[in-house]
């Protein structure tokens, strides 16, 4: 083993001092705001905690509670799956398909790039309290259209079967944020292979799959994942669309049911808050916010070993 | 650095953050040692928000200044019951002294978790006997498993509000007394129309706004818990009466689906549109402070009595259901004896509470005041006093989880009226099963 001298040592320990202090305001906030939450999540769902009383341990109680005796924990882990599969789906889709179609207009292209990214500027309280009164069954617009063309309009947020695609149907009009992404993306990619493609004979639906999929397939990945999150941690949009169409917004002393109607747009999210800051049960609804984070790292997780199949090497 | 070095480095590391954060946990003391005769300025939260109710309250508070020269109150309205759990549980200086809430749901949870001081020491301190000061039900719902933490500031009391134009076109003479009478009543006040109801008689649903199955089970004088602090709405007949009455209700209206789709259609409940003012519906279940509203919004038609009983019950007649807004000291609080003199002033004095419940238009919340002769002479508003001062009146019990029972209960009700759910008896004891598995999680 030969000796490192001195001056080298320093040197070398000059450096990784300099390294840290750049990367410190990264540990620091990694450190605060993720890893001690994230333990101490860890640690109170093994606590009975009220938020008064100290903490007291309990062993597994909080997770057995949660898992076989909190009733709406299942329909709240199927709701937020069903939205993330449908929801981030129809998102990425439709934002594609507008940012596609907002690329190809000639005239009025800025008007029309305006008008599909306003809705996302709306703020999400006044969004959905807007889409409530919209799909009214028994005095919204949209079932006034519908009937006057033959069909039956559904019960939108008041019916249980159409509660959740009501909500998408909000989220899909809110895609202003992925169409620029996705603008920007189309706009990148390099006319020429579109000009060889037309000289080879491809169509449409060929220069789609085989020059535009493979150019913005990082974007898509970034559209998905991020997507998959914000998803998981879908709150105010349901919370508000539930407490409106049930009719329960006033402060009367009545009890307020989440999930309305039948439990249909409760999501996870909601069961932290429901447990956490109504019941005061800090334990369970620290399990309830750890599944959450598993299941967020796992979707990722799984997108990301997908990743090899999906993206080349250049992305 | 080494596996087993790294494990055990993180292992330490989460073992002091867990011994950092299992030290913040927000002790409360309950002491009371402050000097009430000197200098002090204390905080009271509260959760009116409108004009007028901003001004009775601040009249309020400005004759307990006058009699108490030397305690100033610091009020801030529009105070939700959220708020009020995070300041009390984050302490501090900015934190509520005085706090009073709108629902009586949470004063399980605040007697049974201490954030709200007991008020016992200073009750006993006055020689103010609770017995002898205030109702019944609402000394019921001001306290848990005999802590008293927490005092009534004005009542509301559940009545039937009625359309007393479409009674005389429809020939009814006067108010249902008994429930039969009263769904013969609703079927002829109710207009069909091909897909829906030009006017219905009455909204049976739970979403119905205040036609809640806890207000509307004080009718059959229900029980929630045993002795043991069991439930117990299987072994109650009153549930399953009134929910098999609400059943028939629904079907002799025109079905949950018809009458779900025509409360879809309601105004809010606190609005101009609310469906009794805009005669969507005839007769409705509601609290006192209705009146007053329907009034504001120019509606002349609008009268009230008792909500109707059982049949079997008929004697019973004027009860109903009775809940409130109450007060308490804040555990975290420093100047808990200034503190319980405004508490003291606000629920016992006499005329305190009697000129706050006319401004308020709230049932006055202790037996003095109920009998007061300065009391509104409003015939509307002296049916609520009587529905308060009925025996046979009930209230929903404080529990150590707030009202999760009461959500469980109407969980159960939406999915039994809508068909969902079939097996009467079999749902009621899943409600028991459910309120029990949820108290002994909440107890620890």
């Amino acid at each position: 083993m030969t000796a490192v001298h001195p001056a080298l040592r320093a040197r070398r320990r000059r450096a990784a001092l300099r390294n840290l202090a750049f990367l410190s305001p990264w540990i620091i906030g990694f450190s605060v705001f993720f890893c001690y939450p994230l333990l101490s999540t860890v640690y109170f769902s093994f606590m009975h905690y009220d938020g008064f009383n100290a903490p007291v341990w309990s062993g597994g109680r909080n997770w057995s509670y949660v898992f076989t005796e909190y009733p709406l924990f299942w329909p709240a882990l199927r709701n937020t799956l069903w939205l993330v599969v449908v929801m981030v789906t129809l998102r990425v889709v439709f934002g594609l398909g507008v940012g596609l179609l907002v690329t190809r207009i000639r005239t009025g292209a800025g008007f029309f790039r305006t008008a599909f990214y306003l809705p996302y500027l709306a703020p999400p309280v006044a969004a959905t309290m807007a889409f409530v009164f919209l799909l009214n069954p028994a005095t919204g617009p949209v079932n006034h259209v519908l009937g006057g063309i033959g069909i039956p309009g559904a019960g939108w947020f008041t019916d249980p079967h159409w509660s959740k695609p009501a909500l998408t149907v909000l989220a899909v009009w809110g895609i202003g944020d992925l169409m620029v992404i996705f603008m920007a993306a189309l706009l990148d990619v390099p006319r020429e292979q579109y000009e060889a493609a037309e000289l080879d004979g491809a169509g449409a639906v060929q220069r789609f799959r085989h020059i535009t999929l493979p150019n913005i397939r990082p974007i898509v990945m970034f559209a998905v994942v991020t997507g998959v999150i914000q998803t998981m941690q879908y709150y105010t949009q349901p919370l508000v669309a539930g407490k409106v169409a049930s009719g329960i917004i006033g402060n009367s002393g009545q009890q307020f049911e989440p999930g309305y109607p039948d439990r249909s747009t409760l999501t996870l999210p909601q069961l932290v808050y429901n447990l956490g800051f109504q019941r005061f049960d800090y334990g369970s609804a620290c399990v309830v916010a750890l599944v959450l984070f598993v299941l967020a790292m796992a979707f990722t997780a799984l997108l990301m070993r997908r990743r090899n199949g999906f993206l080349s090497a250049e992305d | 650095m080494s596996r087993l070095s790294k494990a055990a480095a993180l292992a330490a590391s989460a073992a002091a953050l867990a011994l950092l954060a299992s030290a913040c946990t927000g002790q409360s003391s309950p002491g009371a040692t402050d000097d009430a005769s000197k200098d002090v300025t204390i905080t009271f939260w509260h959760g009116w928000s409108a004009p007028s109710e901003l001004k009775a309250v601040n009249a309020d508070v400005a004759r307990f200044e006058k009699l108490h020269p030397n305690i100033h109150v610091k009020v801030q309205g529009n105070i939700t019951d959220d708020k009020i759990n995070q300041a009390l549980r984050a302490g501090g200086p900015t934190a509520p002294d005085v706090v009073s809430s709108f629902t009586t749901d949470n004063v399980g949870q605040f007697c049974s978790s201490g954030a709200f001081a007991d008020l016992s020491p200073f009750l006993a301190k006055d020689r103010i006997d609770p017995a002898a000061t205030f109702p019944k039900p609402m000394l019921e719902y001001t306290q848990y498993q005999g802590k008293r933490c927490a005092l009534p500031l004005l009542g509301d009391a559940y009545g039937l509000y009625y359309n007393t134009k479409e009674f005389a076109a429809a020939g009814i003479s006067g108010p249902p007394k008994t429930l039969s009478e009263f769904d013969a009543d609703a079927v002829k006040l109710t207009r069909s129309t091909a897909g829906g109801y030009s006017r219905l008689g009455y909204m049976p649903d739970f979403h119905g706004y205040e036609s809640v199955p806890g207000h509307l089970a004080a009718q059959w004088g229900v029980r929630y818990f045993d002795a043991a602090g069991k439930s117990q709405v299987a072994k109650d007949p009153g549930f399953a009466a009134m929910f098999g009455w609400q059943q028939r209700l629904i079907a002799s209206l025109g079905g949950f689906a018809k009458l779900e789709k025509y409360r879809s259609g309601f105004g809010d409940e606190f609005g101009a549109k609310n469906p009794l003012q805009t005669g969507q519906v005839a007769m409705g279940i509601d609290g006192e402070w209705r009146m007053g509203m329907a009034r504001a919004a120019g509606m002349k038609d609008l009268a009230v009595a008792p909500f109707p009983v059982p049949d079997d019950q008929a004697s019973t007649y004027g009860k109903g259901y009775i809940t409130g807004t109450i007060t308490g000291i804040a555990a975290t609080s420093t100047k808990k004896n200034a503190a319980w003199e405004l508490v003291k002033f606000m629920t016992t004095d006499t005329d305190a509470v009697v000129s706050f419940a006319n401004a308020i238009h709230n049932v006055p919340s202790t037996l003095a005041a109920l009998k007061s002769p300065k009391l509104d002479p409003d015939p509307a508003f002296r049916t609520f006093i009587g529905i308060a001062q009925n025996p046979g009146s009930t209230t929903t019990p404080p529990s150590v989880n707030g009202g999760a029972y009461q959500v469980t209960l109407q969980d159960f009700g939406y999915a039994y009226e809508s068909g969902k759910a079939k097996d009467l008896r079999a749902g009621l004891a899943g409600v028991d099963q459910q309120v029990d598995k949820d108290i002994a999680q909440a107890q620890g």
